[in-house]
């Protein structure tokens, strides 16, 4: 009976934990005008984004007098080459590219942490040669490659495409991170913990990670659009598999079907361009608050 | 042997693989050849198990293709793969691999499938210059512009020129490039007709050969112009925020207060001990935006249909013609490889420390 009681009880206490962390951290956001803004935009867009496929059946039928509309109020931003309502594609059109932003961009920044970590305290010749590799990748002309790769292998998941952007995307941050352990081993609060005996995974994640938060959040985050370039860059070369309905398909069938060069069609190009400079903007801004929610230092100067 | 008093004997010096190992590790340049060598290498070796390794593999679907659907027999469409593809079938794989390899070594790369019978390195030699030229181009403008206009910033602090300035900065560098390409061709090209989208794709116009004549140079400047616009737009805003962010750290250095103490001429103080130092830390980021600019030259050049190495790329890779992929991407890689070590080299040049560690 105690426990069956505790259960909740705990259970509620977690998510009044987890509620009262999110208030302070939106609280903390929220002195940054422009930072905030950009915090808004970017939940109000990935929610909507998730959500919206839910609830909203794209109507795939084409309308043969609709072909390429204004915006009217029936079709907000006008109709595409087959007549259909642009603005349910832009709504429905957000998911493909969203997710696979952020997985790649998480696991890129999975990896470039656990390298980093790896190769600082490794020290010698694996220190060495996963510097070398880092820097091997940070030369590479990555989107190329990614083409050549999705234009042999066939990349049918979201999952394997973000994994594709993140081999290749982690060095950058890795050679950060290393950098950032190897000059945090040697200040006085590691050598106090290390004196104390504590454990390599508590150094770790309980003084080393924390000093690092900022760096990765701001990284992860720049992640995403450094991925979505690439995503909707393939999708726009028709490379990846054109499937469903998003952003990248859209600026496809504008530039496959003639709509770039067509005057009549510019609510239709300028959409998904625009969603997607929004996003990338909004993500650019909100790292500016970013640094403030993980840096207590800069809190007090703000 | 030198024998001391005592009679002990010195050791001598280790000689063979370690002493040799040892100084290639502290010998930077030659470090630094070695990680472009090894980049290449790594590009080619992916693309080889790539094309050779996966299910379904190229190779196997071009046999596959002639045997059911041209009634050729098969150990005639072995061969027939083998001379395209630069690769013995009958061969274990590492053995394959090493002549393939061998032959790359020596600029053979193998044939385009589509254009039968022309060598990839052909291909590859025709469009190359083209890239180079509206990549390099591009990015040298962008670089000098971007610097200039990073100081200017850095010196009117908190002016309007440097707030317009680094807010338009911001928002450019947020924009992907093929977002820019495609807006220009949409306005200047066909909303405000300010420009012939039509007449200025291509390298060349009908009829004008490569020559060192101003008719050739402008001509190529006036197809190229789309592109190198791209570039320039969509780089430069990185480069005056890191130009200004950079200045605005050094002007801050007591180097730069002796100066004005021993009543420098401002100009001087600004391009000699100012900008020379502030430019140090763009010259690493060059490295990576090269890489950047010419990964996205794919994206660029089918834009514009700038004939460069990124549409023939685009091209081969929709027509599924392997050897011309493999071929276009190891250059690629070999370019940008190889134009980093020439920017590391001019680093040294302009910054004495590195210099001297490199003797050490």
């Amino acid at each position: 009976m105690a426990v069956a009681a505790s259960a909740p009880t705990r259970a509620l206490g977690i998510v009044g934990g987890v509620l009262v962390w999110c208030g302070t951290t939106i609280r903390i956001m929220a002195r940054n005008k422009a930072g905030f803004i950009g915090f808004i935009i970017v939940a109000v867009m990935t929610i909507e984004a998730f959500i919206a496929p839910i609830f909203i059946n794209f109507n795939t039928a084409a309308d043969v007098n609709a072909i390429y509309q204004g915006p009217s109020l029936h079709h907000l931003l006008g109709t595409d080459s087959e007549g259909r309502d642009v603005f349910t594609q832009i709504l429905v059109g957000g998911q493909d590219i969203l997710e696979v932003g952020y997985l790649a961009s998480a696991f890129g920044t999975f990896l470039a942490i656990l390298l980093g970590i790896l190769s600082a305290y490794a020290g010698g010749w694996l220190d060495t040669f996963l510097t070398w590799v880092a820097d091997v990748f940070l030369t590479l002309p990555t989107f190329a490659i990614y083409a050549v790769i999705a234009g042999t292998v066939h990349l049918n998941s979201n999952v394997a495409l973000a994994i594709l952007i993140a081999v290749f995307s982690w060095a950058g941050l890795m050679r950060a991170i290393r950098s950032q352990v190897l000059s945090l081993r040697e200040r006085d609060f590691i050598e106090a913990a290390r004196a104390l005996d504590l454990s390599l995974p508590h150094i770790i994640f309980k003084e080393l990670a924390p000093n690092m938060a900022p760096y990765i959040a701001i990284h992860f985050v720049i992640g995403i659009t450094a991925a979505m370039y690439a995503e909707v860059g393939l999708l726009l070369l028709g490379i990846v598999p054109l499937s469903g309905q998003n952003w990248g398909v859209m600026l496809n069938f504008a530039w496959t079907r003639g709509a770039i060069f067509y005057s009549g069609s510019l609510s239709y190009i300028l959409s998904p361009m625009a969603v997607i400079v929004i996003f990338q903007l909004a993500l650019i801004v909100w790292t500016r608050s970013l640094s403030e929610v993980f840096d207590p230092r800069l809190r007090r100067g703000a | 042997m030198a024998v001391l008093e005592q009679g002990q004997v010195v050791p001598e010096p280790q000689v063979g693989f370690l002493v040799i190992a040892k100084r290639v590790v502290r010998n930077y340049w030659l470090l630094r050849i070695l990680r472009a060598l090894f980049t290449v290498w790594l590009v080619a070796t992916l693309t080889f198990f790539l094309i050779r390794l996966m299910p379904g593999n190229p190779v196997e679907v071009y046999v596959q293709n002639l045997v059911t659907q041209q009634g050729v027999p098969y150990p005639q469409a072995l061969q027939l793969a083998a001379s395209l593809y630069n690769i013995n079938l009958d061969e274990p794989l590492w053995q394959q691999y090493f002549s393939y390899m061998g032959a790359m070594v020596h600029g053979d790369m193998g044939t385009s499938i589509i254009q039968q019978g022309v060598p990839v390195m052909q291909i590859v030699l025709t469009f190359l210059p083209w890239t180079l030229f509206s990549v390099g181009l591009g990015l040298i403008i962008s670089f000098l512009l971007g610097m200039l206009l990073g100081i200017f910033a850095a010196y009117r602090r908190e002016s309007v020129f440097d707030h317009f300035v680094t807010n338009f900065s911001s928002l450019l560098h947020a924009i992907p490039n093929y977002i820019i390409a495609i807006l220009i061709l949409v306005y200047a090209g066909v909303q405000w007709h300010i420009i012939d989208i039509t007449a200025m794709r291509g390298t060349l116009s009908p009829g004008v050969q490569p020559s060192l004549s101003l008719g050739f140079v402008k001509d190529a400047l006036y197809h190229a112009a789309l592109p190198i616009a791209t570039y320039v737009i969509t780089t430069i805003g990185g480069w005056i925020l890191a130009m200004r962010a950079s200045t605005e750290s050094t002007l801050g250095e007591d180097y730069v207060t002796v100066a004005k103490a021993r009543g420098l001429r401002e100009r001087r103080i600004a391009l000699a001990y100012v900008g020379r130092n502030a430019a140090l830390p763009l010259f690493t980021q060059l490295t990576l935006s090269l890489a950047f600019a010419v990964g996205g030259s794919i994206l660029i050049e089918t834009i514009f249909v700038y004939q460069g190495l990124g549409l023939t790329l685009q091209n081969s890779i929709n027509q599924r013609d392997y050897p011309v992929m493999q071929g276009i991407l190891v250059i690629i890689t070999a370019v940008v490889v190889f134009a980093n070590l020439i920017a590391d080299v001019l680093y040294g040049f302009i910054d004495p420390r590195v210099r001297v560690q490199g003797k050490e």
